[in-house]
């Protein structure tokens, strides 16, 4: 298990995160939801060991982060950044590579070609990173990020997959189908902790529901429990949205709907 | 012909290039044995290469006494410090690039030279003044100790200034680098105006940026520092290809990206400064070659940095026979031929949409 406990983050004087604790279990896709500038990619960036809280301490399995060498930290965990832009370029199968290279794979560069098919992108292998589209791009990255966790478990220790808005600039279809990736991934014991801004995919996929706003934890838990009008209102000061049919004029897709 | 020329190797299939990168590798280290030919073999005198196969075969009795001379006190120094200048030019442009992410990153353009020559002008001028305790006893070593701390000191402020939240932009890091310089030239000017005419003398001889008056010792002087910098190269490959993500995906995938970028900078400040100590400065070899070898073998350090190493070489040995042989008895400085050779090759890469600059960092 990963625990974030009284995380407190100050800059500027501003209070970007207040006091958060968040238990990341195995076997659980985690997600965290909120407005911009609520401080969810902060919270990742505590949680993940790459910014040192002002208070607060982040434990990956009984050990405190600070206390972990970057190497060890990536055999346990695999994060995917936003966008990320090349000055070099590289292929996709070297930017994959380096992810196996990372978790000490024995033959990294098959391992990459596996992750890139998993990701649908078999047959990019050699295409050069800045060539590709920006939801090439991110699926790539995804991964690399897979490439470096190839086990949810692995030595009886669940590996984790932080994801800052792994579907940004996908499209429908592949947002569904990184987040059923991450999905699997959770359910063969893994944890994953997922940033996500849209509320569908977020009540469809989390088993765990985090909102996030102004630096605080307002809500948390089943998405039946935190996805309701009065939280909706009172964090993104849209009311009366849960549930509820748009007018008869626009169409509207609810991908969910699949599940019936 | 130059089409040709900037046409990338086409990328293997399957993406990966470690085949391309070892074949390339061993490409350059035959153009390296071929170039150190042609450096020991090649001169104003009438030695040739006949003699050259006479002596490495042997039968050096056979020679006279001259000729022994002239290979052994001569030719081979400059060859051994041709070798070394080039590779340890050429590394440090490659290795600044993954540094700061960047293409342009050029120890030359950016004023680590600059500060490098600095130092190695005050070392010159205060050598006998407030510095001589240091030079007492440093010795030998005084020239390139200097030329690698104002190296040191010039990439570090570069780096502070240049990069923010751990981004690099390249409108800062060419503007401050531009501005270093040019504190670093004035400074270099109010220090000149102080010399006497013998130091005068010993500076003018440096800065021509010639390998010419090459000795064993300079060869030894700074055989430490580009050794150290070639050591440390396989143990930074792997966290320059990470640091092409950025500083956060680097340290996601276990580099420890502060150390390495210390490790970095020492490196480049070693390479470039103790090269500027002995040869002064030769321009674009830190540029053109890593340039080049990555349309050939692609970005990762793995390949680019011993490739460099190569190539800088093979490139300033050639660039050198050059120097010493078109216009003999005289000799051009290197500088100009690396210049002639390198600027125009640079400015056909930026030209050229081969992907080799791809887009700025923002």
């Amino acid at each position: 298990m990963i625990s974030a406990e009284h995380i407190t983050v100050t800059r500027s004087g501003r209070k970007l995160l207040d006091n958060v604790g968040l238990d990341l279990q195995a076997g659980r896709f985690t997600v965290v939801i909120g407005p911009n500038g609520a401080g969810k990619s902060t919270l990742m960036k505590v949680i993940s060991g790459e910014m040192k809280p002002d208070a607060g301490f982040v434990s990956y399995h009984g050990t405190r982060v600070d206390l972990c060498q970057p190497v060890e930290l990536a055999k346990c965990r695999a994060v995917l950044p936003q966008a990320t832009q090349l000055a070099f370029p590289f292929t996709a199968l070297e930017i994959v590579r380096m992810g196996a290279v990372a978790q000490g794979g024995l033959n990294p560069t098959e391992q990459a070609r596996q992750a890139l098919s998993r990701v649908g992108l078999r047959g990019f292998e050699s295409r050069p990173y800045p060539s590709l589209s920006g939801g090439e791009q991110q699926r790539v990255q995804f991964a690399r990020a897979l490439a470096q966790v190839p086990q949810p478990v692995a030595d009886g220790v669940p590996r984790a997959l932080f994801l800052d808005e792994p579907t940004a600039s996908l499209d429908l279809g592949h947002q569904i189908s990184v987040l059923e990736i991450a999905r699997d991934f959770a359910n063969a014991g893994g944890i994953v902790l997922a940033i996500l801004h849209d509320l569908n995919l977020a009540a469809e996929f989390a088993d765990h529901l985090v909102v996030l706003n102004h630096g605080r934890v307002v809500a948390e838990g089943a998405c039946t429990e935190t996805v309701n009008d009065e939280i909706i209102a009172s964090v993104y000061g849209i009311a009366g949205a849960v549930g509820r049919l748009p007018a008869a004029h626009i169409p509207y897709v609810l991908p969910q709907s699949r599940h019936r | 012909m130059m089409k040709a020329l900037a046409m990338p190797f086409r990328v293997a299939a399957d993406g990966d290039r470690t085949r391309q990168g070892v074949v390339v590798l061993f490409l350059l280290a035959v153009m390296l044995f071929v170039a150190c030919l042609l450096s020991l073999g090649i001169g104003p005198t009438g030695v040739g290469l006949r003699d050259l196969w006479t002596y490495a075969t042997g039968n050096s009795a056979s020679l006279s006494t001259q000729d022994r001379v002239i290979l052994e006190a001569v030719r081979l120094p400059r060859t051994a410090l041709g070798l070394l200048v080039g590779a340890g030019l050429a590394v440090s442009g490659a290795m600044m690039q993954g540094l700061f992410r960047n293409p342009l990153a050029d120890p030359g353009i950016v004023g680590v030279t600059s500060g490098a020559g600095l130092a190695a002008v005050a070392a010159i001028v205060l050598g006998n003044g407030i510095l001589a305790p240091v030079a007492m006893v440093l010795g030998n070593q005084f020239l390139p100790l200097m030329a690698f701390f104002g190296g040191l000191f010039n990439t570090w402020a570069l780096y502070i200034i240049a990069t923010r939240d751990g981004r690099t932009s390249t409108t800062t890091l060419i503007l401050s680098g531009i501005a270093i310089g040019a504190l670093s030239a004035a400074l270099m000017g109010l220090l000149i105006v102080m010399a006497d005419d013998r130091q005068l003398r010993d500076i003018t001889f440096w800065n021509l940026g010639s390998l010419g008056g090459a000795t064993f010792g300079r060869v030894l002087s700074i055989l430490p520092f580009v050794s150290a910098v070639m050591v440390i190269m396989p143990f930074v490959a792997r966290g320059l290809d990470a640091l092409v993500l950025g500083d956060a995906a680097a340290f996601h995938m276990g580099i420890p990206v502060q150390r390495l970028k210390k490790i970095v900078i020492v490196a480049v400040a070693a390479a470039c400064g103790s090269t500027v100590a002995v040869a002064g400065s030769i321009g674009f070899v830190g540029i053109v070659v890593p340039h080049l070898l990555r349309l050939v073998m692609g970005p990762s350090h793995r390949f680019l940095l011993p490739g460099s190493a190569l190539g800088g070489g093979a490139l300033l040995l050639v660039a050198d026979s050059v120097a010493r042989t078109v216009a003999a008895p005289a000799e051009l400085p290197i500088g100009v031929i690396t210049a002639l050779f390198g600027a125009p090759v640079l400015l056909f890469l930026l030209l050229g949409k081969n992907g080799i600059t791809t887009r700025d960092m923002p």
